[in-house]
């Protein structure tokens, strides 16, 4: 009798214990099979326990004055999930500007926060969709590195979408994945005090396009990559800025951004080329690496989980 | 200048300070190599199904389904084979020649859930 009830009790918590699972510990960047990295310059479609520590980014520019000038930003960025599905995070970046003539500026940009929901998980058809908004804010930042003295408020639609339920026919397709984000720049004032040089709203979009070769190897075909190629995922990323209004309508700028990214268990390691899709936007060649850390496989049990599960 | 390079410094090293004492074994299990191997065709049907993980997995929340040309095929319960805690292995039965789908589901040992699936082909001896 008391082995039965011992059974019972043992099969009782196994089963609970399944059923909790899933809840417990699904985490950063999946759907369904589909590991989605943290993109560099577009921001992730998903809400997860991460920090970014440090992205560097370096390219050469004219400054304001038209002075070639050496820009180089260190940030930090930090995403902290309170449900599974809703995260709030902050970031900082320190700005470095060194031109050909003149002195040095240095500095903090204005201090960024942000709200991001996860609202839509299709594990079959590897599918993600999150609504946020970011917050720049105005004067919290050095004003000789060009940290604005108003606020700028964006609202933002991200996707993920792979293209593991392609037909298996179309194998190596498959290990393709496509993310993106597009959000509107809001902001608090309509034009520069003073100046009177007008701050338009702009629409913000970015792609990313990647291949997975981690999803190669796990659910197409096994081609007998070892580390640290087994980990490895090529991409693209595109981002743009176009001005809606006040002046500057259509005024686009942007970067394509080929680069690499290696997922590692509790951390991944990004670089990509920044190349100005026109004239306006540079005419240098830009660098961008990160680390990139899993909060949530580093402190499964304390940082790296939802406050409220 | 030195003093803001001196705070990035000081802010990485005590982020990885931080990291010195978090065991290695905490991450998702990815999976690192099948027998049969992802996307094969072979001549000769394998006696075992082996999966090898990048992390220490918990068979008894783990879940391996095989599905063929006839419907799912009933398997028992996956186990570590020779006590590697990154590996199952599942016993197959006789397989016939056609299209295989492996599904599995792993639960690493820091209860991080992961599943994925892939397929692979038996083919008549030549």
């Amino acid at each position: 009798m008391n082995c039965k009830l011992s059974a019972l009790a043992c099969a009782s918590v196994l089963a609970t214990c399944t059923a909790l699972m899933p809840q417990l510990a699904q985490a950063h960047g999946y759907a369904g099979q589909r590991f989605f990295p943290a993109t560099i310059v577009t921001d992730d479609p998903f809400v997860s326990d991460e920090l970014s520590l440090p992205t560097i980014s370096t390219v050469r520019a004219p400054n304001d004055d038209g002075v070639p000038t050496r820009q180089t930003v260190i940030s930090i960025d930090y995403t902290k999930r309170i449900t599974s599905r809703f995260g709030l995070g902050f970031g900082e970046s320190y700005l470095i500007n060194d031109p050909e003539r003149g002195a040095n500026a240095y500095g903090y940009d204005n201090l960024a926060l942000s709200a991001k929901y996860l609202a839509y998980v299709s594990a079959p058809h590897e599918t993600l969709l999150s609504v946020g908004v970011d917050a720049d804010i105005g004067g919290t930042g050095v004003a000789r590195v060009g940290a604005e003295g108003f606020s700028v408020i964006t609202p933002s639609v991200f996707f993920g979408k792979g293209l593991g339920d392609l037909p298996h026919s179309m194998g190596w397709l498959r290990a393709f994945a496509v993310t993106g984000v597009v959000g509107v720049e809001l902001p608090t004032r309509a034009a520069v005090a003073g100046s009177g040089e007008g701050l338009p709203h702009v629409l913000d979009a970015g792609v990313a396009i990647e291949y997975s070769i981690p999803y190669l190897q796990q659910s197409v075909r096994d081609i007998g990559l070892g580390a640290p190629f087994d980990r490895l995922i090529p991409l693209v990323e595109i981002a743009t800025a176009t001005p809606l209004d006040r002046g500057q309508s259509g005024q686009l700028t942007g970067t394509v951004n080929p680069g690499i990214l290696w997922i590692g268990q509790r951390m991944q390691i990004g670089i990509e080329a920044n190349i100005p899709i026109n004239s306006r936007t540079g005419g240098d060649v830009g660098v961008t690496a990160q680390l990139h850390w899993f909060l949530d496989d580093i402190f499964p049990d304390s940082f790296g989980k939802p406050l409220f599960s | 200048m030195k003093t803001w390079r001196a705070r990035w410094l000081a802010a990485l090293a005590l982020w990885l300070a931080l990291l010195a004492p978090v065991p290695s074994a905490y991450a998702h299990a990815f999976l690192m190599h099948a027998q049969p191997a992802v996307g094969s065709t072979m001549t000769h049907p394998p006696s075992v199904l082996l999966l090898r993980f990048s992390e220490e997995v918990e068979p008894t929340f783990c879940r391996v389904e095989l599905t063929g040309p006839d419907g799912e095929i009933k398997l028992d319960a996956p186990q570590h084979p020779a006590g590697d805690p990154k590996d199952l292995q599942l016993a197959l039965p006789p397989l016939q020649p056609g299209h295989y789908q492996v599904h599995w589901r792993a639960v690493s040992v820091d209860t991080h859930v992961t599943q994925g699936s892939f397929g692979f082909t038996l083919t008549h001896p030549l």
